[in-house]
């Protein structure tokens, strides 16, 4: 017991603190808050940063995104036939090709609505007819196989490419390479498979749980089987869309020349489209949106920790200046008895920063199951990395060291003659 | 026979707004070891002030006062703290027990702050517990106790350090006359041993069980008195 000067201040400290356990609890509250903010906070921003990254690395952080958008249904629809037709046209893409500079290369995307067969297993997967550069343009990588070619294309040959869910599904217990699928009315070959990529909430099928699986045919073939027109039946009404494109990925040379492609892509939509029937999306900008999130984050609940804190650390030092009077008397006896005043800052001190860790430990535990809800009922990913507990603990040591350091002062240098005269 | 406790002309003075108090006007007198002192005055005759200053928690204005030897004038804070809890046990009126200690740490408290506590601390604390008739309570909170117990712990932690001079204010104030003079079989019994007391009253019964007696007043000494030999 006496060997351990450190260990028996924290002793006698907590006995002091249990002597009046109500008011050491609200004392606490203040640290409490403050230290869940700042758990709370680098959580939520790491995991904006995270996602962000993420997405950037999916779409591409030197592509340039345009996609088709069906506008408000009163300005197409076209009352006898009810064929909508908006979205990007295959003129649009030429023009980027070969007009644009800085654009290494572009690749037209058409989404087919068309259900995929193999034996008696059916799927409705995202079937898209594109061009042989998408593989390197969205950074997919082939699982088995090859990717479609431009010898395909030229062909106009009746094969396709599975992603690993389509090939899971169709074929769950042989490689699908080689074997046919129904698509519609015509067969195609499977000649290669994808890995799975992580989904993300943009991902158009992480939404919507009824399509599955993703299915690659080229251009030529998918404009030559399936045409321009699709007939979506939707609750008994049938509807026909025209859409050219659904989507164009336009890759750029060199990452700072991405803003001027993408407002570049923006005039020329501007200037072709009399309605808005698009969007460009640059995941470039979509990195600088995740950081200003987090920024804003960052000053909310920077701000919030910052006066939880102050206000904790204020009324930490308040009842301590009001312990240290009530114990006036206890400090003469013990400066009578052989305390220096470093014994007595110490006693105080260590006191203090018992109660601003008590705090900051059931701070923690909060600011730990806050990113948990704010993952279920919000649905923003968070990351709670090891750091942000150790920060947390850290700022509450510091602010009970803070604010305990002038009521241990001011007990350190009561006169004892005066102190044991204290009632 | 070795001097503990030496005072030169010691004169202590407040300022009280303009006014001077002049609570102790030059004071000579050695305390020899072992002696056993009632010092005794009306309230005012400034026998607190001389305790306090023979306990090293407060200063001379005057004059100088020496510790075995030791200077006082020449001690830091720091220096005048490990001195009282080297060398000095007090004894308080209000015994002045520490409420969330038991009695066991109690008894330790004066060996926590030495720079260089003895080994054996809490064996010795065990046997002065034993000693005061306190060896079944070890565990118990001052406020468990009754006052008489409560002073005995108090003795018990003024003799932890085996100190060159024992300090007792009013030791008896608060307790009544049966346990008044369980404390001052106590007294007698550390005398016996050849503890060094210097015990501050305005009670005659307890002055008359001292060796001497020191008589204050007006902050000066009135007269010193042979008890004859001690009992």
């Amino acid at each position: 017991m006496l060997h351990s000067p450190v260990l028996r201040s924290v002793r006698l400290g907590i006995k002091s603190l249990l002597l009046h356990k109500l008011r050491s609890l609200l004392t606490t509250l203040g640290v409490l808050f403050g230290v869940s903010s700042v758990v709370a906070m680098l959580a939520i921003g790491e995991g904006a940063s995270a996602e962000a990254q993420e997405q950037i690395k999916q779409l591409g952080s030197q592509n340039v995104i345009l996609r088709s958008v069906k506008p408000p249904e009163d300005l197409v629809s076209n009352q006898s036939t009810r064929v909508s037709s908006y979205g990007l046209t295959r003129l649009d893409f030429e023009r980027i090709i070969d007009t644009f500079p800085w654009v290494r290369r572009a690749v037209p995307v058409r989404e087919l609505l068309q259900e995929v067969r193999h034996g008696r297993r059916k799927l409705n997967p995202r079937v898209l007819a594109t061009t042989p550069d998408y593989l390197a343009v969205t950074g997919r990588i082939l699982a088995e196989g090859r990717f479609l070619s431009q010898r395909d294309e030229d062909l106009v040959a009746n094969v396709c490419v599975l992603d690993d869910e389509a090939a899971r599904y169709l074929f769950p217990f042989d490689s699908p390479l080689g074997k046919r699928i129904k698509i519609d009315a015509d067969y195609f070959t499977v000649v290669g498979t994808l890995l799975p990529r992580v989904r993300t909430a943009d991902d158009p099928a992480a939404a919507g749980a009824a399509v599955t699986g993703e299915v690659l045919l080229p251009q030529r073939t998918g404009q030559r089987w399936f045409g321009e027109l699709q007939v979506k039946i939707r609750s008994g009404s049938r509807e026909m869309e025209e859409v050219q494109l659904h989507e164009i990925i336009v890759e750029v040379d060199r990452p700072e020349h991405v803003p001027l492609v993408a407002a570049a892509c923006r005039e020329m939509l501007r200037r072709n489209h009399r309605q808005q029937d698009y969007e460009v999306v640059v995941p470039l900008e979509l990195l600088a949106r995740a950081e200003e999130t987090k920024r804003i984050f960052n000053i909310v609940l920077g701000s919030i920790a910052g006066i939880s804190l102050l206000v904790g650390g204020i009324g930490i030092m308040n009842v301590m200046l009001a312990t240290v009077t009530e114990r006036t008397r206890e400090i003469g006896i013990r400066r009578a008895l052989g305390a220096k005043r470093r014994h007595i800052v110490m006693q105080f001190l260590v006191e203090a920063v018992v109660l601003s860790v008590g705090g900051g430990l059931l701070g923690i535990l909060l600011g730990l199951a806050i990113p948990w809800l704010v993952e279920w009922y919000a649905d923003l990913r968070t990351i709670v990395t090891p750091e942000a507990p150790a920060l947390a603990f850290g700022v509450s040591v510091a602010t009970g060291l803070v604010f305990g350091l002038y009521p241990a002062w001011r007990a350190a240098t009561m006169d004892p003659v005066e102190a044991l005269r204290h009632e | 026979m070795e001097i503990v406790a030496s005072l030169r002309e010691v004169s202590r003075v407040y300022k009280m707004g303009d006014n001077e108090v002049r609570a102790l006007d030059g004071i000579s007198h050695d305390f020899g070891a072992g002696e056993y002192w009632a010092i005794m005055g009306s309230s005012g005759s400034g026998k607190s002030t001389l305790l306090n200053i023979l306990g090293c928690i407060d200063r001379p204005t005057s004059g100088s006062y020496r510790v075995r030897g030791q200077e006082m004038a020449d001690l830091d804070d720091d220096d005048l703290s490990e001195l009282r809890g080297r060398h000095i046990g007090f004894v308080f009126q209000s015994f002045n027990l520490i409420p969330q200690l038991n009695v066991l740490e109690n008894i330790l408290v004066p060996l926590f702050y030495q720079d260089d506590p003895p080994p054996d601390g809490e064996e010795r604390a065990v046997a002065l517990a034993e000693r005061v008739g306190l060896g079944d309570r070890l565990d118990h909170r001052p406020l468990e106790l009754s006052g008489g117990q409560q002073q005995r712990v108090a003795i018990a932690r003024s003799l932890i350090n085996d100190p060159a001079l024992i300090l007792a204010d009013e030791a008896t104030g608060n307790l009544d006359s049966h346990t008044t003079e369980e404390i001052l079989d106590l007294f007698d019994e550390l005398h016996a041993e050849g503890k060094t007391i210097l015990l501050v009253t305005h009670e005659d019964e307890v002055g008359t069980r001292a060796q001497h007696v020191m008589r204050l007043s007006d902050g000066r000494i009135a007269e010193l008195v042979e008890n004859g030999g001690g009992r």
